[in-house]
Parts: structure tokens; C-alpha cells; sequence
């Protein structure tokens, strides 16, 4: 009857011992590689600094002009030029200047790793069944573990700065990119393959001048999405020690600073409604002539 | 020598084709074997020849094969078993680059939804396969513009493929198919997504381009009047299995089978029979009452004879180019060709 009543427990000395284990045997891993790992990542932290002192030292009206050029280029519309401009020169106005340019910097950062990483996983997905087979589970636990569960692996591994948050950040905004672009190749209408190949392109030239291509429009709602997980991922990376808006709002957090918060998320919003506006037009504007899919 | 030769080609699909083969090979049914298997039998046992420069036509019902069948000459689909040797080689020996390259300068297609890539131009589109040849831009845009303009599209070869209609969008891939000059080009039911009016326009077209350039044509489809006009031979599959290969008048006079008997029973035979193929030679030709006769060429259709002969109530006499006497056709063998047997 016992046995009905109660689950059968792991010994509790022995699985102190375990977790110990896995506890002592990591350390010692990072301990060994906890450096080289961090030389790794080396150029990208140079190149994030670099972004940021160079959004942050240029004068604001540069800055604030590229990004209005940069809208315009994604979205060839001069209403959202005019919303662009308008939500930095707010931002700026109420202080929020310098927070906002780093955020800028490691949303664009990451978001490049993203899809230099993500893309080409993509890709090896939608070649192999069995490679999907594979990586699905693992773009399932990147994207639904709780983000402080990896950070403590990351922390352990890197210690508290740029790179463990930019990592963090990457880790939440990889999926979206990887599966939509799987899905884009992958949808790719089998006919038109079939020409491709019937008139002898290899693998590789099928692959670029076909199903890049094609599955551009699917492959760019993936890096939308991506953009749009790493903004909220801003938060929890000023947890370790990444500069930016999320700062203040942890600040405002522990002291009830109802204002500061309000402001430093509506400038993430902000932010977020730019980025998501601009890349989706950009996405619908790579799509003309491309008819209506079957 | 013959420029397509298929052996014994069988195709099964499903997880384990080859443990299957021998229960085709034994006779077994499509049916039996997909009942006990799981297994869809696609081709069972076809072999035929292709002679170059002809149209050959293969026909059949969806879900006969035909499309696999075509798929099988530039292996786009591998068979289970079998041999297709084209022009004396063995496809199935090629390697993988050996393969490309025999699809970048010996065949070209053509496919039933056109198979265009969107996102590029026509003359993007024509020039794929000299592309993939290795040409540069120049020289393929020249070819391309030369295609495009005998399929009648010039002034269009900076539209994309959705700015243009669906005949429209399959001339563009007949140029395509065109534009890399292979000997041999493979159309899967190219014109069956046009509407009727459209899709006789295309196979005069057609018929215009062969004459002039004399490739090796294989066309699948599934309108008999279409395999009849294009086709110097028919190849009809059912099932995956070719049940009857013929001319044109063959297969409407002398079906092989019951299915091939449904298929044609409706034919407007006036169309498909010429004069000579009715007439009685000369030599044969006894007691025919010469008083009442109108002359025809041996090569016209019955259905351009007959409403004089139906006006007159008279007798033919079938003569060749130079005017030759070569038979005599009776109103009552007339009679006797056109009915259903």
C-alpha cells in the first residue's frame, strides 16, 4: 500500500551527490575553458562596443537622419519615416538617449548573429529530414526553458557582461529564424524545383537561385520575429550587467519608480513597433511579382 | 539505333520497392499489391522506342503513369528496375555530375503548371538552363531574346511570370525549353492547364516549331485529339502498363484492348483517317463505277473530302502530289470507315 501513497524518491545523499557532481564537473569545465570561450567571442564584443560608442558619440541628428534613411529604405513609406523620427526625438527628450542607442546596438547585434547562425541552420534542415528530426527539440527547449535557467550556465561559463547577455539574448531569438526559414525552403513549390533540376542546376545552384530566393518573404518574417524576441529579452540581459533600457526598468522594479518604468517600456514598445513596421514592409515589398502562392 | 530506348522499366513506390519487385515481375495485380504491401505500382514492364526527330505522344488517365514515365528520361525519378538508354547510353550508369551535365545539354521539359520561377524575369526565366550551362549574360540574353521572340512574346521579357496569362506564361516555358537547343525535349502535359482555345494555338505552334527543328519529342497528355494531332506515335498506359504503342490511325483503327477501344470510341474519326489509309489500290480496285468520281490527294482527312462527296453522292479517286491515280474509295467504304466497329 506504501508503494501507492508515496513516489518513489532518489536517495537524498545521493542526489546531493549528483547535482554536486554536475555542479563541481561544470566549474571545472569553465575554470578550463571558461577563457578560451570568451576569446571566441572576442571580435563580436569588440564589434558591439564599437557599435554603441558609435550610435552613442555621432551627433543625434545623424543618428537620428540614418535611422529615418534606414526606414525609408525598408518601407518606402514617409508616414512611418515621420513616426521614426519622431519616437527618437520623444526618447531623447525624455532622457532616455543613451539607454535606448545600446539597446539599438545588441538588438542589432544579435539579431546579425542570428541569422548568420540561424539561416544556414535553416537550410541543413529543410535538406534532411533527419537533421529537422534533430534540431526541432532543441529549437523547442530554447524557446520555452525559462531564460534564468540558461543564464546560470552562461554566468558560471562567462561571468557578468556583454557577451553572457548577448548570448542569453541570442539563444531566446535563434528559433524563429532557424524554423521559418526551414519552412520557407521547404514550402517551395515542387514544380519550379523540378524545373530547376530538370535543366541541371546542382544542389548548390538550386539552393541560391532558387529556394533562397523564393523563400525570402518566409525567411524575413523569421528574422521579424527574431527582432522582435530579442527586444523582449532586454530586460532580463540588464540583469547581467548588459547596458540599456532594461537597466532603468530593473532600477524601477526594486524601488516602485512607477514613471521611470513606464517610459523606459514604452521606449522599448517604441522601438519594437519600428523594427516590426519596417522589417515587415520590407518583407511584403521583396514579395511583389511573385504572384500568389499555390 | 533509336535515340530513347526504355527496357523493362518497372517503378514501385513505397518503403521497400525492391522486396516488391518480384510479386510484379510474377503478374501480381496493382491492386493485390497494394492491398498486401502497401506498395502503389507506378510502371510495370514498359518498354518502348523513341526514333529521333519524331513526336511521340503517351497518353493515359491520371494515375497511369504517364507523368512518372516521363520523369524516368531525364531521371528526375529513378526506376526500381529497368534500363533507359538514350542515344546508345545507359542513364542509370551516370554519376551524379555526369547526370547534371546530360540534363544541361541533352534534354529540356516543359511542365503541366509551367514550372517558372517567379522571381525572375522572362528572359531571366528563358535563360535558366543556358545559365546552368555556363554562358555568360550576354550570350544568353541573345539566345533568350531569339526564343522569345519565336514564341511570340517580344516586348514582354522584362515582365514577371504573374504579370503574364497562363498561355502567355507557357510560351515562356517552351522558350525556356527551347533556348538551351537540346535534342530531345520532354513536355508533361504542357497544355492541359490552357483553356481549349489557347491550347490549339500552342500545338499549331508547336507543330510549327517541330517542322522547322526537328527535335525528338516526348508529350504526355490526356486528350486523345490532342495525342492524335501531335503525335507521329502514341504510346497509351493504364494501370503503369503499356498497353498499346501505334500511328495515330492505328490506335483508332485497330485498339488493342477495351480501354484503348473507350478511349477512342468517341474520336471523330473524319479527323484523324487520311485517303490512303481507306482506298483501295488501283490494282484492287475492280467493278468501281468511274463515271461519277472526284479526285483527292492521298494525304487529306476524310473530314475535308467528305462534304463534297456528300453533296455529289460520288466516288474518290485518291492521287498523289503528281496527280498519280494510286486508289479508288466507294462510298460504302467510306461509310464503313467512319462507323464505330
Amino acid at each position: 500500500m506504501d508503494f501507492f501513497n508515496k513516489i518513489p524518491v532518489m536517495d537524498r545523499t545521493a542526489l546531493r551527490e549528483l547535482k554536486k557532481g554536475i555542479d563541481s564537473s561544470f566549474k571545472e569545465f569553465s575554470r578550463a575553458y571558461g577563457d578560451g570561450i570568451e576569446g571566441f567571442f572576442d571580435p563580436l564584443l569588440h564589434f558591439l562596443i564599437w557599435l554603441e560608442k558609435l550610435l552613442v558619440s555621432s551627433p543625434w541628428p545623424i543618428v537620428i537622419g540614418v535611422f529615418g534613411l534606414l526606414a525609408w529604405i525598408g518601407s518606402r513609406s514617409i508616414k512611418l519615416v515621420i513616426g521614426t523620427i519622431v519616437c527618437f526625438l520623444v526618447i531623447g527628450y525624455f532622457g532616455m538617449w543613451k539607454n535606448c542607442m545600446a539597446t539599438v546596438a545588441i538588438i542589432s547585434v544579435s539579431t546579425l548573429v542570428c541569422i548568420v547562425v540561424g539561416i544556414p541552420i535553416g537550410v541543413l534542415m529543410s535538406k534532411s529530414d533527419r537533421a529537422e528530426k534533430t534540431i526541432l527539440p532543441v529549437l523547442d527547449m530554447m524557446q520555452t526553458i525559462p531564460s534564468f535557467v540558461y543564464l546560470i550556465p552562461i554566468i558560471m561559463l562567462l561571468g557578468i557582461g556583454k557577451v553572457p547577455g548577448l548570448l542569453a539574448v541570442c539563444i531566446y531569438a535563434l528559433p524563429p529564424v532557424v524554423r521559418l526559414t526551414n519552412l520557407g525552403i521547404r514550402e517551395v513549390d515542387k514544380e519550379t524545383l523540378e524545373a530547376s533540376e530538370a535543366f541541371g542546376a546542382t544542389p548548390m545552384q538550386k539552393l541560391k537561385s532558387v529556394q533562397i530566393p523564393l523563400s525570402l518573404p518566409t525567411i524575413f518574417a523569421g528574422v521579424n520575429q527574431t527582432i522582435m524576441m530579442a527586444l523582449a529579452m532586454v530586460v532580463i540581459a540588464s540583469m547581467i550587467g548588459v547596458k540599456g533600457l532594461g537597466v532603468p526598468i530593473l532600477q524601477a522594479i526594486s524601488n516602485q519608480y512607477l514613471a521611470l518604468g513606464m517610459m523606459n517600456g514604452l521606449a522599448i514598445v517604441a522601438l519594437a513597433i519600428i523594427f516590426d513596421r519596417v522589417t515587415q514592409q520590407y518583407g511584403q515589398r521583396i514579395q511583389k511579382h511573385r504572384g500568389q502562392k499555390k | 539505333m533509336s535515340k530513347i530506348e526504355i527496357n523493362n522499366v518497372y517503378k514501385i513506390f513505397g518503403k521497400n520497392p525492391k522486396s516488391v519487385l518480384p510479386m510484379v515481375k510474377d503478374g501480381a495485380t496493382k491492386e493485390d499489391i497494394l492491398d498486401q504491401t502497401g506498395h502503389t505500382v507506378g510502371l510495370d514492364n514498359v518498354s518502348l522506342k523513341i526514333e529521333e526527330g519524331e513526336t511521340f505522344v503517351c497518353m493515359g488517365l491520371s494515375g497511369s503513369g504517364k507523368s512518372t514515365l516521363i520523369r524516368h528520361l531525364n531521371r528526375l525519378i529513378d526506376p526500381t528496375d529497368g534500363d533507359i538508354l538514350i542515344e546508345g547510353t545507359n542513364v542509370m550508369s551516370l554519376n551524379k555530375e555526369s547526370l547534371i551535365d546530360f540534363r544541361r545539354h541533352k534534354m529540356s521539359m516543359v511542365f503541366q503548371r509551367f514550372g517558372l520561377f517567379p522571381h525572375k524575369t522572362v528572359i531571366q526565366n528563358v535563360g535558366y538552363g543556358l545559365e546552368m550551362q555556363g554562358k555568360s549574360e550576354e550570350e544568353r540574353n541573345k539566345t533568350s531574346m531569339e526564343k522569345i521572340e519565336a514564341v511570340g512574346l517580344t516586348g514582354f521579357e522584362n515582365q514577371y511570370p504573374n504579370q503574364l496569362s497562363g498561355g502567355m506564361q507557357q510560351r515562356v516555358g517552351l522558350a525556356r525549353a527551347l533556348a538551351t537547343d537540346t535534342d530531345i525535349m520532354l513536355m508533361d502535359e504542357a497544355f492541359s492547364a490552357l483553356d481549349p482555345l489557347i491550347r490549339s494555338d500552342m500545338q499549331k505552334q508547336l507543330m510549327d516549331l517541330q517542322a522547322e527543328l526537328k527535335k525528338t519529342i516526348v508529350f504526355i497528355t490526356h486528350d486523345l485529339d490532342e495525342s492524335l494531332r501531335l503525335g507521329d506515335h502514341i504510346g497509351i498506359l493504364n494501370a503503369g502498363k503499356l498497353v498499346q504503342v501505334g500511328t495515330p490511325v492505328d490506335i483508332v483503327m485497330n485498339p488493342a484492348d477495351e480501354y484503348v477501344e473507350a478511349f477512342v470510341k468517341d474520336v471523330n474519326r473524319a479527323k484523324v483517317i487520311k485517303a490512303k489509309v481507306i482506298m483501295t489500290p488501283v490494282n484492287e480496285a475492280n467493278g468501281i463505277d468511274k463515271s461519277n468520281m472526284i479526285k483527292i490527294e492521298e494525304d487529306q482527312f476524310i473530314e475535308e473530302f467528305l462534304p463534297q462527296i456528300v453533296c455529289t453522292n460520288s466516288n474518290c479517286e485518291v492521287v498523289d502530289k503528281q496527280g498519280n491515280t494510286k486508289g479508288y474509295i466507294s462510298n460504302k467504304e467510306l461509310q464503313s470507315s467512319l462507323l464505330k466497329s
